[in-house]
């Protein structure tokens, strides 16, 4: 009885069967423009945003002065200021206007030079610079009062030299910043930017694609073909990756031409790598599909695992190293914490084997757990 | 009329609340968010992984090294030995600062007075390395001046003493946390108020409510009311877990800040009724919703200054609500602002509020099908 | 080959249940059936009774706790793949993507099912002619009617010549001229391929057709025999009767009344009653009814479906308690009949007034020009198949939808603009009975009924009255998404009458339920009509428009006629048909039209 209706190809991997899914879902996605939006204006979007909305490199920071009494010694000091690119001096007559426009916000900080502040240099030296800075933003107190360390030191050691008594400081740094040498925020930023934005769109491309069938309908019919759960899933993330490579490449041609990061890695690394992590986001949004109904809940999810993990565990703005111990432990949960140390690095530093290939392991490790989740909770059978 | 209002807002928080899944969206993601954000999202560096190479091995140059290794901020990983150490130890980011102390170091300190010591770091994350490097430059500057006074050497002509205000440590936990008292009454009531048509339209409930006696200017209304409660609530668990966990200090009055943080919610609310009214379905209320939130957190000065932007993005901040509370909330809690101070921004977000709540009902009542 | 004798389906002691958050649901209890090959077998059975399940189960998609389902002789849990080469399904959501055109949706099939390309051709062509859809190849399914859509799915079910089709209630929502075609296609099939069919269907005259009909009940099947032997019990107990003193509801409230009275329905111009017992050479005699004409009558197999689910006592079961819910609902509705018997006394008042309104989207005229006037205490129905316009017309009647030229008048205000004590006056029950899902009975009833102004003593009593009229005590707080589908139903019209309306608009108020809810429904809404409310109805049901006072029939957007249901009838009684029923008439109109149609064409 059995022999006589079986047929014979059924049980076999079909490439017939992937060719339809894949056939199907590439048509799908050119009618539907939503998902092209979803791999190409998003990065786009969000790349300008963040590229241009977030930096942390002070610029024109309004300082406040107050001088007593000035003479040649403060005047050659607030010049300092004046040439520099980061601050942008205002003058004040009282210690108290100061103090107001400080409070205002309209000022960042204060420097008060006392009446004493020539004749003290000029006898026991110590003569003091008081710098009052508004410490909310303690980042941004931070980095100002480096700015303002280092035209002091400039300052003093001008002075000396002008005064012909060559300045003995015992011990004067030599700092080499390799790699991002102007310190330029963008430098770094803005490759990360590509890890975290990937992730976001890696997760919702997929996340809504098996869920939008159930929620259609769809899913019933396909179930009871004689398709294979594993045909069905690769005819899926086949053309879903194709987009999502197409987006990434978008947005590192963007960080190249756009932002001006430079690029010192090879290509081909960066295109390997970004295979990995990109079939890692696809994982993981087919996963939050294959464990939704909805599409709603889906994006939902996909929302909230992707994107505010990335942005604030993966250490693409803020230092992995400086967090407590239990939260660096999360981190490793975090595929994009792996990109962003590759892609940082290809861009900024070239070919750092050990990164990568620790990194590039992380990757495959993470994307086979999904795949295997993947495969464990889809049955082709209505619960 | 008013009766009729509330009947509403008491089924809109019937049905928010009923729901388990839904319940458990407006307390757990809150909460892990504040924990994970007021842990994780600090720019404060410690445990900076740093490398010696002291060439030298005089008594000056280990005097030195054992000051860096002292500090709090510092982690010496390695002690190298050869030069071709270096370049792999920051390449692999095994250690982000490596200080390279030459073999002429104190002969140089005999001669001259004075020596050179080279700090060489890694780049790639421009912030790090510049706070990193202003660690390393207060700790040479509190030496150099401590060594000059040993020897009974001219201090230098002028020294720079720095305080802040209102954050006298600068611990950035003290930014960061505040700000997520306005990034969570932002995101939750938002949402709520975006998807409320949308859910009714899908469900096929809001031509019901349509065709009773209630206005659209009172359907909105009665939407709107459980957006603003919900983030009044969910504000005062925030503020309370932040002065009680994180213990950021909160000088000024609480009347200021609820003051404030009612003005918030009326335009976050009114902004997400807007956005309500042109969705048709939860996933493009839910869309809408995620395009709004994304720039106006990140152009809001939540984790990085407005003044940094670009001159046109920053009058686009403008607009958008959360900057101001923002500076409310940092204001009242760390620099004690009262009403008066804050004046300035109070009215902003009352305009926008009453813009918004203004459009919403009019696109409400233009796009009622 | 198999002989027909052969069982196709073979299910031994099959049980599965669903958990719920709260209690679990026994979907199908204890079953064993054989389904013979080679003809139609017809799966028919109030909501809820497991149709579904038990489709499901068949090809592949659930796993049974206990027992034993063979599918064409293999295992269904063993080997779901290989069954699912061989047979063709189609669910009740027909699963078409929208978005492919219908030659991608056969393709897709084709290669799911392995199908070589060079056999598609012959395959494609023969299926296209067969469902008449040769021209639209390149049309998007998201595009074709709700009539063609149906008529892809089952091609799609079709491309890999099946064995054995299941098809999940294939008609639901088809106009009467596309379920001709799909019965065509069906018949085609299992003659040229000797295919086995197993449909199920919430239409009962379609089972007749069958060669076999399987009737489930709460997860059980309560009887399997062919359509003859479902009628053959009803000899002599269907009659039809006639009163020239009463209206047809009338006669039909005071019938079913009746003792030894089963069922009492309109039918056409008559009302079919339906006996407890046979009744042998003789007519049933009701004494105090004047003028009442009975006659003897063939037995449909609806009055089996019924007489079998009826005699089939379950506590709780909203079907059974049809005729008792008749008796008090008579007696609760009294404070109704007083307020609305004023109503009654002006009855030629035109209450809805609809003047040649027309709404377009974009270049799309959903709806062209329609007029027509309804009076006070009216039932007036508004019939078509889906996309027919009914409901954007509805939706502008109800101030949902502002109409893009042209007049809509509800008792004198537009109520897209009309004050809020305009709409004091109109109850509304939307398509699919919406309420908030998420909350109690309960809340629902106090949400509503604050909605609409209620409150203190009134309000208590409004509720209490829901509750007892419609019997929705038991599940006072129960979350309306947790109901039975006809609870739904009667939550959604208890709602849209708490404020007692003088105006009710109901948007198909009996689609997807049941026949048993349906008759309850109708006896509700006919009593409010007889108190003096006007009802304006949609519904896509052709024999329902028998309940309507007067109706309008719509295509496309325009008018197909309008009139009394016995008007529209009479029209088209010919000598091969003496007695048009209603679908007879709706298909004559279509046709009428499409021959005009072709005539301005050419």
């Amino acid at each position: 009885m059995t022999d006589h209706f079986s047929t014979p190809a059924h049980n076999n991997f079909s490439p017939q069967r992937l060719k339809g899914i894949v056939r199907k879902e590439s048509l799908q996605i050119l009618r539907d423009p939503s998902s092209i939006a979803i791999a190409f204006v998003l990065p786009v979007v969000l790349l300008l945003l963040f590229g241009y909305g977030v930096s942390l490199d002070a610029k024109h920071v309004p300082i406040g002065f107050v001088v007593e009494t000035p003479d040649t010694n403060t005047q050659s000091f607030i010049s300092m200021f004046k040439h520099s690119d980061y601050f942008e001096p205002q003058q004040f007559l009282t210690t108290h206007k100061a103090k107001q426009a400080l409070k205002e916000r309209k000022i960042f900080g204060i420097v008060r030079l006392r009446n004493d502040f020539s004749d003290q240099m000029l006898s026991s030296g110590d003569s003091p610079i008081e710098l009052l800075v508004n410490g909310v933003d303690a980042n941004q107190a931070r980095i100002t009062e480096g700015y303002i360390l280092s035209i002091w030191q400039l300052w003093l050691s001008r002075t000396a030299q002008v005064q012909g008594k060559p300045l003995q400081v015992p011990i004067t740094i030599d700092q080499r910043v390799w790699f991002n040498s102007a310190l330029k925020s963008r430098n770094y930023l803005v490759p990360g930017l590509i890890a975290v934005i990937m992730t976001l769109i890696g997760a919702m491309l997929t996340a809504m694609v098996v869920a939008r069938e159930w929620e259609r309908g769809t899913m019933e019919a396909i179930l009871v073909t004689p398709v294979r759960l594993s045909e069905f899933l690769l005819g899926k993330l086949i053309p879903y990756f194709i987009l999502g490579m197409g987006g990434m490449l978008l947005s590192v041609a963007m960080a190249y031409w756009q932002f001006d990061v430079p690029f010192r890695g090879s290509f081909v690394v960066l295109f390997f790598s970004s295979t990995l992590f990109m079939l890692t986001c696809l994982g993981l949004g087919l996963f939050i599909s294959t464990i939704t109904r909805s599409q709603f809940v889906a994006g939902e999810v996909s929302i909230l695992v992707s994107f505010l993990p990335a942005f604030i565990l993966s250490g693409f703005i803020f230092d992995i190293n400086s967090m407590p111990p239990v939260i660096q432990w999360l981190t490793y949960l975090v595929p994009a914490k792996y990109f962003v140390a590759i892609i940082q690095s290809t861009f900024l530093a070239g070919n750092v084997w050990p990164i990568i290939l620790t990194n590039c392991a992380y990757l495959i490790l993470m994307s086979l757990v999904f795949f295997a989740l993947i495969m464990k909770k889809s049955h082709k059978s209505l619960e | 009329m008013f009766y009729q209002i509330l009947a509403l807002a008491l089924k809109e928080f019937q049905a928010i609340l009923r729901d388990r899944q839904s319940r458990l969206v407006l307390i757990g993601p809150p909460i892990a968010q504040l924990l994970v954000f007021g842990y994780a999202a600090t720019f404060d560096l410690n445990n900076i992984p740093v490398a010696i190479y002291n060439q030298d091995g005089s008594h000056l140059s280990r005097e030195l090294v054992s000051h860096i290794a002292g500090s709090p901020y510092f982690e010496v990983v390695k002690n190298i030995q050869h030069d071709d150490e270096i370049s792999p130890l920051i390449m692999t980011k095994k250690a982000l600062m490596v200080i390279y102390i030459k073999s002429d170091f104190s002969n140089e300190q005999a001669i001259n007075h004075s020596s050179h010591l080279q700090v060489i770091v890694d780049g790639r994350n421009s912030n790090t390395a510049l706070l990193a490097l202003n660690y390393i430059r207060t700790i040479i500057i509190n030496f150099n001046q401590q060594f000059l006074k040993t020897q009974g050497r001219h201090p230098p002509p002028a020294v720079l003493k720095v305080r802040s205000w209102f954050n006298p440590n600068l611990l950035s936990r003290w930014f960061i946390v505040p700000g997520i008292v306005a990034l969570l009454t932002l995101v939750v009531p938002l949402i709520i108020t975006a998807l409320s048509v949308a859910r009714e339209r899908e469900a096929g409930t809001f031509d019901q409510i349509l065709v009773t006696p209630l206005s659209p200017f009172q359907i909105l209304l009665g939407k709107s009311i459980p957006g603003v409660v919900i983030g009044l609530v969910q504000g005062t668990i925030i503020i309370l877990l932040t002065v009680l966990w994180f213990k950021i200090p909160l000088l000024g009055s609480i009347g200021t800040l609820y003051f404030g943080l009612t003005l918030f919610l009326l335009s976050t609310v009114g902004i997400g009724l807007m956005i309500s009214s042109l969705s048709i379905t939860q996933q493009q209320g839910l869309m809408g919703a995620f395009l709004f939130l994304v720039p106006a957190v990140i152009l809001s000065g939540f984790a990085t200054p407005i003044a940094n932007m670009p001159e046109l993005v920053q009058d686009l901040t403008y607009i958008n609500p959360m900057r101001y509370f923002l500076i409310i909330v940092r204001g009242v809690y760390l620099e004690g602002n009262s009403y008066a101070d804050l004046i300035s921004q109070f009215w902003p977000m009352t305009l926008i509020g009453l813009i918004s709540l203004t459009l919403a009902g009019w696109m409400f009542k233009h796009r009622m099908y | 080959m198999n002989t027909p004798s052969e069982a196709i389906i073979q299910l031994d002691n099959i049980s599965l249940s669903f958990a719920l958050p709260a209690t679990s649901v026994q979907a199908l209890d204890n079953i064993s059936v054989k389904v013979k090959a080679g003809q139609i077998t017809g799966l028919i059975g109030p909501d809820g009774a497991g149709k579904t399940t038990l489709m499901r189960l068949l090809s592949g998609l659930l796993k049974p706790d206990s027992g034993q389902a063979k599918v064409l002789g293999l295992d269904v849990v063993k080997n779901p793949q290989q069954i699912q080469s061989m047979i063709g399904y189609m669910p009740q959501r027909f699963g078409l993507y929208e978005d492919l055109t219908v030659q991608e949706n056969m393709d897709l099939y084709a290669d799911l099912h392995n199908i070589p390309v060079d056999q598609r051709a012959s395959r494609y062509e023969k299926l296209l002619s067969m469902s008449q859809m040769a021209p639209f190849t390149a049309r998007l399914a998201g595009k074709l009617s709700g009539g063609m859509k149906q008529k892809l799915g089952l091609a799609c079910a079709l491309v890999s010549p099946p064995r054995l089709l299941i098809l999940d209630e294939p008609t639901v929502g088809v106009d009467p001229v596309s379920r001709r075609e799909l019965w065509q296609i069906i018949n085609q099939m299992l003659q040229e391929e000797h295919i086995s069919v197993l449909m199920s269907t919430a239409y009962l005259d379609e089972a007749e057709r069958c060669n076999d009909v399987i009737l489930m009940h709460k997860g059980q099947i309560l009887q399997q025999a062919s359509p003859e032997v479902f009628s053959q019990t009803m000899q002599n107990r269907t009659f039809l009767a006639h009163s020239t003193a009463l209206s047809k509801r009338h006669l039909q409230a005071r019938l079913s009344k009746e003792a030894g009275v089963l069922d009492a329905l309109i039918d056409n111009d008559d009302i079919h009653l339906v006996m407890q017992e046979a009744i042998i050479n003789d007519v049933p005699a009701f004494n105090d009814i004047e003028d009442l004409h009975i006659r003897p009558t063939r037995p449909h197999f609806e009055d089996a479906f019924i007489a079998l689910l009826k005699t089939n006592p379950d506590p709780g079961n909203a079907i059974t308690e049809t005729e008792t819910e008749a008796q008090k609902s008579s007696q609760s509705s009294n404070d109704l009949n007083q307020k609305q018997s004023r109503l009654k006394n002006n009855v030629s008042d035109s209450i809805i007034k609809v003047d040649k309104v027309v709404r377009r989207f974009g270049d799309f005229y959903a709806v062209k020009g329609i007029s027509f006037e309804v009076k006070r205490g009216e039932i007036f129905g508004l019939l078509g198949a889906n996309g027919a316009g009914k409901s954007t017309l509805f939706r502008m009647l109800c101030g949902l939808l502002p109409a893009s030229d042209g007049k809509v008048e509800v008792a004198g205000h537009n109520l897209r603009t009309a004050s809020a004590s305009a709409r004091a006056h109109i109850g509304y029950m939307a398509q699919r009975f919406s309420l908030y899902t998420n909350l109690t009975i309960k809340q629902n009833l106090m949400f509503f009924s604050k909605a609409y102004g209620l409150r203190g003593k009134q309000q208590k009593e409004r509720i209490q009255w829901a509750l007892d009229e419609f019997e929705l005590a038991d599940y006072y707080n129960t979350n309306s998404n947790d109901l039975p589908l006809g609870y739904k139903q009667r939550l959604a019209f208890a709602a849209a009458l708490m404020h007692q309306p003088d105006i009710l608009f109901l948007d198909e108020p009996t689609s997807g339920v049941d026949p048993l809810a349906r008759r309850e429904f109708w006896h509700r809404t006919n009593e409010l009509a007889e108190s003096g409310v006007t009802i304006l109805v949609t519904t896509h049901f052709m024999d329902e428009a028998n309940y309507c006072d007067r109706l309008i029939i719509m295509a496309a957007g325009t008018e197909l006629a309008t009139g009394s249901p016995e008007d529209l009838r009479h029209h088209f009684k010919s000598a091969q048909n003496p007695e048009p029923s209603m679908e007879d008439t709706f298909i004559a109109l279509v046709e009428t039209k499409a021959e005009n149609r072709k005539n301005i064409n050419d």
